[in-house]
């Protein structure tokens, strides 16, 4: 009947979305991480306010793993629409918590897991008095009955609750009496869980928070000095535009007079809110916007402009699969080359590429930095699984470097270079000096535009200028190589090597535990960035193979590889995409590694 | 010293520093009147140069930003996309001075949603449409604010309504609105003073007939069309504040506004009693002249009573563009607290 799971495995909560099931997902997340357990959740949810499936999955991970899994060991089954396809969810060796009336017959009779039939409507209804809250306290009933399962403790529960409530205690206490009814039951008619089991660990989880990645990033913005935003609501980037306004109105207010230290602004569209946010980059104001896939294609015509205008702006795209709806709500690394080259003519952008809630909270800070540097838009790609989901992390690091406000020529400046000529490369970098609207000099003012004008900023049609601003441009994104975020590298001089960038990290970090684990040592390199660092190719060459792995069709990185390296660099890759709509789990990883590694042995090739 | 060397403005700076580089339109074109009367306008207003963002879209109208106060930062955006930039700038550095140009077909058609939101914001800023009916810089399309049944110069008529953009800043909320004529600087400097001396956004809209492709008969928006229909509701007089008012008018002829920056526009009432706080009777006013064929110009309404977007958005005074880190950053402790460390 399987292994006995110790802290090593996955609850998953079967629902309907608009039950106010977040709140318990949250609890038993929170309940079994203050056991010592690192735990990562993961919420599956629909586009959708009300009435639609919606799962949530709770990880238990002794390893740390923060990845999706495909191995369900616990289902928690209270949507009866799903209930076929949920059963035949659970790895062997599983176990049911379900509403009784559900039927198990047929497909959804499996001898080979433990059912636990809960009369949850029948409880809640005899001891939820209040009708109106009776449908979210049903929800802590199955908190009740896992905690009993598992063994946690009511006072963790308890802890878990205030911290869920912190400012309601009245709530606290009302879902505290639903747990109690669904321990209860457990304690009286079910059986003891026998497969899966929480020990409580030390030392795993010491000095870790919860945080999702659109607030980590939000938190980067704030302390990065951005005071102007602009955006237009769209999931699943709005929490980060909510998330700053939150931050700003707790921290940004002056308590004596009311005042506050930035302005942010709902936009009537992706594009004004990235006109605005280039107004304000324009003016000298560090601005930032949040959007997914759908507001990139509005903001374009922007971007390309601010590009050859060159104007700082940062444009968070928290991608997800599109366009329009239908999957909305679900996980894509889809932007890739979209961003990167965005804008019509030759446009090439710096584009962050971070993998973890650390790094969203440091690229939000590095990204307002480089935009000034570079004076041009920055994107940072995060997703769908970064941006809305809690991850457990370490303690963000307190910045300790002053803001870089680039080249910016003041009033005194101008005094020592009245001759000064807003897109002449004075320093080699291709990087040109700019004024601020504002500046008191007479020499300060020049006439911005898109194309069209020569090293002063004046008109110019003439072949030979625009030509030398375009390698000028090109020489400036070569700066951007270096100055972009660079490659992390974990290296042990294995023949293969896994090359992934964004969320996908941490389904690599499983799968080359579990590619080790099957004799297959490699060695990894996480893009941090486009433009690509020079060591990117180094790691190809000191490799046989080399496997591209992301989250779309098409192999978007693998592509971006192809056109930047040599030939012989090329014939080293191999593209592995994974591109349902849920986050990649190690096996999406592990099992074409391997079949690869077959196949390439197969041909005689392989020397690992 | 020259005597014209001596004719300085109040900021003490010659006429000269308002001049631009020579315009690239068509001779005789209204934008470049325009032009000209913005230049009065700025040097008598006393403008600073370096506090001055130019900012437009794109179209004919949208050139004019380079040929006027060279000294200033100027911004030539996207087609329509201007009030969201400029919108931006003033949210960086209120300091700023915004004054945005654009066209009918920039203001009208791509523009229109941009346009809506601006006024809804109150945006600080003056907004002049240089309207000509028409597209100059793709040869002569009918633009939006075409009137029915107005006719192109090569043929085909206009089927489809107008959009008046003074009626639909009026009813959007916007809280200085003017119509003015290219020709008529008598009226459209100091309107355009006003508009700089009003806190919020200020809408002018003038009409600036095309030489080239919209100044022939079938054209409403011709010379000698707008001269013919003209009606002007009041005659605008600017007094810069702290200058006495000395005009003896007869009681009730004249509609004293007082602007936010403490200077007056007088309004001369002229045919019919026009009270330009009403904006019910702007409304009115606008839409039967319009039914009538008519053009009515002057200062259509004003309300100094809503606050401005950097107001509402409770800004300080101190431009956000030069708050610095320890402005903006958390301390270690608070930062701590939300950020895991504590």
């Amino acid at each position: 009947m399987g292994n006995k799971a110790v802290n090593d495995f996955t609850i998953r909560v079967a629902t309907v979305n608009g039950s106010g099931s977040q709140s318990s997902n949250l609890v038993l997340t929170n309940a079994i991480f203050r056991l010592g357990v690192p735990v990562a959740p993961k919420n599956v949810f629909p586009s959708n306010i009300e009435g639609l499936p919606t799962w949530y999955d709770i990880r238990a991970t002794a390893r740390g793993y923060r990845c999706r899994t495909r191995t369900i060991d616990l289902l928690v089954a209270l949507n009866t629409a799903t209930w076929t396809q949920d059963v035949a969810s659970v790895r062997s060796g599983g176990a049911i918590v379900h509403e009784s009336t559900y039927p198990v017959a047929g497909l959804t009779q499996r001898d080979d897991i433990t059912y636990y039939a809960v009369p949850f409507t029948e409880l809640a209804k005899t001891h939820v008095k209040d009708g109106a809250m009776r449908k979210y306290l049903t929800n802590m009933i199955y908190v009740g009955v896992l905690a009993e399962l598992l063994r946690i403790p009511e006072s963790t529960i308890e802890a878990a609750l205030g911290a869920q409530f912190k400012s309601k205690p009245k709530a606290a206490a009302a879902n505290l009496e639903a747990v109690r009814v669904g321990s209860a039951y457990a304690r009286e008619h079910l059986p003891p869980l026998e497969n899966i089991a929480i020990e409580p660990m030390a030392g795993a989880t010491d000095g870790l928070f919860f945080i999702d990645g659109n607030r980590a990033a939000a938190l980067g913005c704030l302390m990065g000095g951005c005071t102007v935003s602009a955006w237009y609501p769209i999931t699943p980037a709005s929490s980060l535009c909510e998330s700053f306004i939150a931050l700003c109105e707790k921290y940004r207010v002056d308590p004596e007079t009311g005042e506050r230290k930035y302005a942010i602004v709902q936009a009537e569209d992706e594009l004004a809110a990235v006109g605005m946010i280039i107004g304000a980059g324009w003016a000298g104001a560090r601005a930032m916007t949040a959007t997914s896939g759908p507001g990139i294609s509005l903001m374009a015509e922007y971007v390309g402009y601010a590009s050859f205008a060159e104007i700082p702006a940062v444009i968070f795209d928290v991608q997800r699969v599109g366009p329009s709806t239908g999957l909305p709500t679900r996980t894509m690394q889809g932007d890739l080359s979209f961003t990167y080259s965005l804008g019509h003519g030759d446009t090439k952008h710096p584009v962050l590429l971070p993998g973890t809630v650390d790094e969203l909270y440091e690229d939000g800070m590095a990204a307002l930095d480089l935009a000034e540097r570079m004076q041009c838009p920055v994107f940072v790609l995060s997703d769908l699984d970064l941006g809305m989901n809690s991850w457990l992390t370490k303690p963000f690091a307190y910045p300790e470097k002053p803001f870089d406000r680039g080249k910016i020529l003041r009033a005194e400046d101008l005094s020592a270079h009245p001759d000064w000529g807003r897109y002449r490369d004075v320093d080699g970098d291709g990087i040109p000096y700019r004024t601020l609207p504002g500046t008191d000099h007479p020499a300060a003012g020049y006439f911005t535009r898109g194309t069209g004008h020569d090293e002063e900023a004046k008109y110019s049609e003439n072949p030979e200028v625009w030509q030398r601003n375009l390698d000028r441009l090109a020489r400036k994104h070569e700066t951007a190589r270096t100055l972009v975020p660079q490659p992390l590298l974990e290296e042990t001089g294995s023949a293969i090597g896994i090359l992934a960038y964004g969320s996908t990290h941490h389904a690599v970090v499983e799968a080359r535990d579990l590619l080790r684990e099957a004799g297959l040592e490699t060695d990894y390199l996480r893009v941090r960035a486009l433009p690509l660092a020079a060591e990117v190719a180094a790691f190809v060459d000191r490799h046989e193979t080399v496997y591209v792995v992301e989250q779309n069709r098409d192999g978007q990185l693998f592509g971006i590889l192809r056109n930047e390296l040599l030939p012989e660099q090329i014939a080293r890759l191999r593209s592995l995409r994974h591109y349902n709509g849920v986050p990649i789990d190690a096996s999406a990883i592990v099992d074409p590694v391997l079949e690869s590694r077959r196949e390439l042995a197969h041909a005689g090739g392989a020397r690992s | 010293m020259t005597a014209a060397a001596q004719s300085l403005n109040i900021i003490g700076l010659a006429r000269e520093v308002y001049k631009g580089s020579p315009t690239t339109l068509c001779a005789g074109c209204g934008h470049n009147s325009i032009t000209n009367h913005l230049i009065k306008a700025l040097y008598e207003y006393g403008v600073p140069p370096h506090r001055l963002a130019k900012m437009s879209g794109i179209g004919c109208s949208s050139k004019t930003p380079a040929y006027f106060v060279d000294r200033a930062h100027g911004f030539n955006g996207l087609h329509g996309r201007m009030p969201s930039a400029a919108t931006g700038a003033k949210l960086a550095n209120r300091e700023l001075m915004v004054l945005g140009i654009s066209g009918d077909g920039d203001t009208a058609s791509i523009g229109l949603g941009q346009y809506c939101h601006m006024i809804r914001r109150n945006v600080d800023m003056t907004y002049i449409v240089e309207n000509n009916g028409v597209y100059g810089l793709t040869k002569g399309q009918f633009s939006a604010t075409a009137d029915v049944g107005s006719t192109l110069k090569h043929g085909g008529s206009n089927a489809y309504t107008t959009i008046d953009v003074c009626g639909l800043a009026i009813e959007l909320g916007a809280t200085f609105v003017a119509r003015s004529f290219s020709g008529d600087g008598k009226q459209l400097v100091p309107l355009l003073e006003a508009a700089f001396a009003h806190r919020g956004t200020a809408i002018l809209d003038v009409i600036s007939p095309c030489v080239t492709f919209n100044d022939h008969e079938g054209s409403t928006k011709s010379y000698a069309y707008v001269k013919e229909h003209d009606v002007l509701v009041n005659a605008p007089d600017f007094i810069p504040a702290g200058k006495e008012i000395v005009v003896d008018y007869e009681p009730g002829t004249v509609q004293d506004v007082e602007l936010d920056d403490g200077s007056h526009l007088l309004l001369r009432k002229l045919e019919r009693d026009y009270d330009a706080t009403d904006r019910l009777g702007a409304l009115r006013t606008i839409h039967e002249s319009r039914t009538r064929g008519e053009l009515v110009t002057g200062l259509l309404f004003v309300s100094g009573d809503e606050p401005d977007l950097c107001e509402r958005e409770r800004m300080p005074a101190r431009p956000l563009r030069n708050f610095a880190e320890g402005d903006l950053r958390l301390d270690r402790a608070t930062f701590a607290k939300i950020a895991g460390g504590a």
